[in-house]
């Protein structure tokens, strides 16, 4: 009984953390993109706009759900399930405290990079199902990109990993703490500026966002994958989308700023939670200035800027670390 | 309830089907408040507010399909990369360099891919 009710309780946790993320970023998000443009943004629904996500999620709720006749009935069903299950898994070993965890895996990030890559699958199933040619050269054009940033995900993640000789989250954040020269917090950005780099980028054409959106590309391909999308349906798809960003801030957090550590002092268990999500957040104010800023890549640029720069250079950083780490801790 | 490896494991199973679960729930709740009024002209395709013209599910670009066969294959090294970066400091000295000579031969690999014209977009 304890052990249902333990694994109950992490469910409700995750399902809210989730939610409460997906509102507060899609407003975020408006607020932000709105003030680059020189707008004010959503001011109408209740104080400073604040509402205005939940009137989004009550006319998603209340929408008629609309499925086009040509469409591929089961695939387009399934679809929004594969790209919201894995999302809603990889907050699984996202540790927001030393003690503050749905599962203490010691895969962590791996784990996350495993269920997230099931998120293309879903991406072109959406696509093709739909019958629309927006949709299905959108979903290929994600499945292309997605695939393509997968790798310097993947290779830049092994920096820090090298670094604390775990995948461990717990002792990947234990690794951090304290300072090099008594002031500088030993955080793994510092020693694999260039990994952060490389994730930095990779995490933001993986969560499809400008400049790497070809997926949705309003202005050439109206929505893209979840163009004949509507409802509740569509909702989960956006709400991946949102997820995802925090996933990617989240991993980020994790590998290169320390987690849940304050620089210089010691963080008391309570605070642990709140240093994590408020690093997540600034990293994801970061992520929507450059959403906000930067014109979209064509696409065989942004195939190109893959496979002949990212994924040789990370080549060059994991072997270059590899072997500076090997022959400095002995 | 002590954490265990079988314990986080079990939240794995759980929350898969749980989270599938969240996804119908949402769905159904969402079909008991909507309106449903069917009409042929909303149950077509959106395309440009015209009919549509020409089937979709035709060939597609076949570019697509040699990234994919790359992407398999770098896929697949870096599950190799993980462990080796996990043990990396325990590890002889020799080990490192046999995996800098499995990365050399990728770059090998990818080099050529690059000269035979796999990465250019056509």
């Amino acid at each position: 009984m304890s052990l249902f009710l333990a694994i109950l309780l992490r469910f409700v946790g995750l399902v809210a953390l989730l939610l409460v993320n997906g509102v507060v970023l899609i407003y975020m998000l408006r607020k932000v993109l709105a003030r680059l443009h020189l707008r004010i943004g959503p001011n109408r629904t209740g104080p400073w706009g604040l509402l205005q996500t939940t009137a989004d999620v009550a006319k998603l709720l209340t929408k008629e759900d609309l499925r086009a006749t040509p469409t591929d009935r089961l695939l387009f069903n399934t679809a929004p399930y594969l790209v919201f299950v894995p999302a809603f898994m990889a907050y699984i070993p996202i540790a927001l405290s030393p003690v503050l965890v749905a599962a203490h895996l010691d895969t962590g990030p791996l784990f996350v990079f495993a269920v997230l890559s099931m998120v293309p699958l879903g991406v072109v199933m959406a696509g093709w199902a739909s019958n629309s040619k927006w949709s299905l050269i959108g979903g290929m054009r994600a499945a292309g990109l997605q695939i393509a940033y997968e790798v310097p995900l993947l290779l830049s993640a092994l920096g820090p990993v090298m670094i604390a000789g775990s995948l461990d989250p717990l002792r990947i954040v234990a690794a951090q703490s304290g300072t090099w020269l008594g002031f500088i917090p030993r955080w793994f950005v510092l020693p694999q500026i260039v990994a952060f780099f490389i994730y930095a980028i990779a995490s933001q054409a993986e969560t499809q966002q400008t400049p790497f959106d070809m997926s949705e590309a309003e202005s050439e391909l109206i929505c893209g994958f979840s163009n004949e999308y509507g409802g509740m349906r569509f909702g989960f798809l956006y709400l991946a989308e949102f997820s995802n960003m925090f996933i990617a801030s989240a991993v980020g957090t994790l590998l290169f700023f320390g987690g849940w550590q304050l620089p210089w002092v010691a963080t008391p268990l309570w605070l642990a939670p709140i240093v994590f999500i408020v690093k997540v957040y600034i990293g994801i104010y970061f992520m929507m200035w450059a959403r906000g800023s930067l014109p979209r890549f064509r696409m065989d640029q942004l195939l190109g800027f893959a496979w002949k720069v990212l994924i040789p250079v990370s080549l060059v950083w994991v072997v270059l670390s590899g072997v500076v780490i090997r022959l400095v801790s002995r | 309830m002590e954490p265990s490896y079988a314990f986080d494991y079990t939240v794995i199973a759980w929350f898969l089907i749980g989270g599938a679960g969240f996804v119908t729930v949402a769905l159904g709740l969402s079909r008991l408040l909507q309106p449903r009024k069917p009409n042929p002209v909303k149950a077509e395709i959106y395309e440009c507010g015209l009919e549509p013209i020409g089937p979709v599910w035709v060939q597609f670009k076949i570019g697509y399909y040699v990234y994919a066969l790359l992407f398999v294959l770098f896929d697949v090294e870096a599950v190799f990369l993980y462990p080796w970066a996990v043990t990396l400091k325990m590890l002889p000295l020799y080990v490192v360099g046999e995996m800098v000579i499995f990365l050399a031969v990728l770059g090998l690999g990818l080099a050529y891919a690059w000269k035979e014209g796999a990465l250019h977009w056509r």
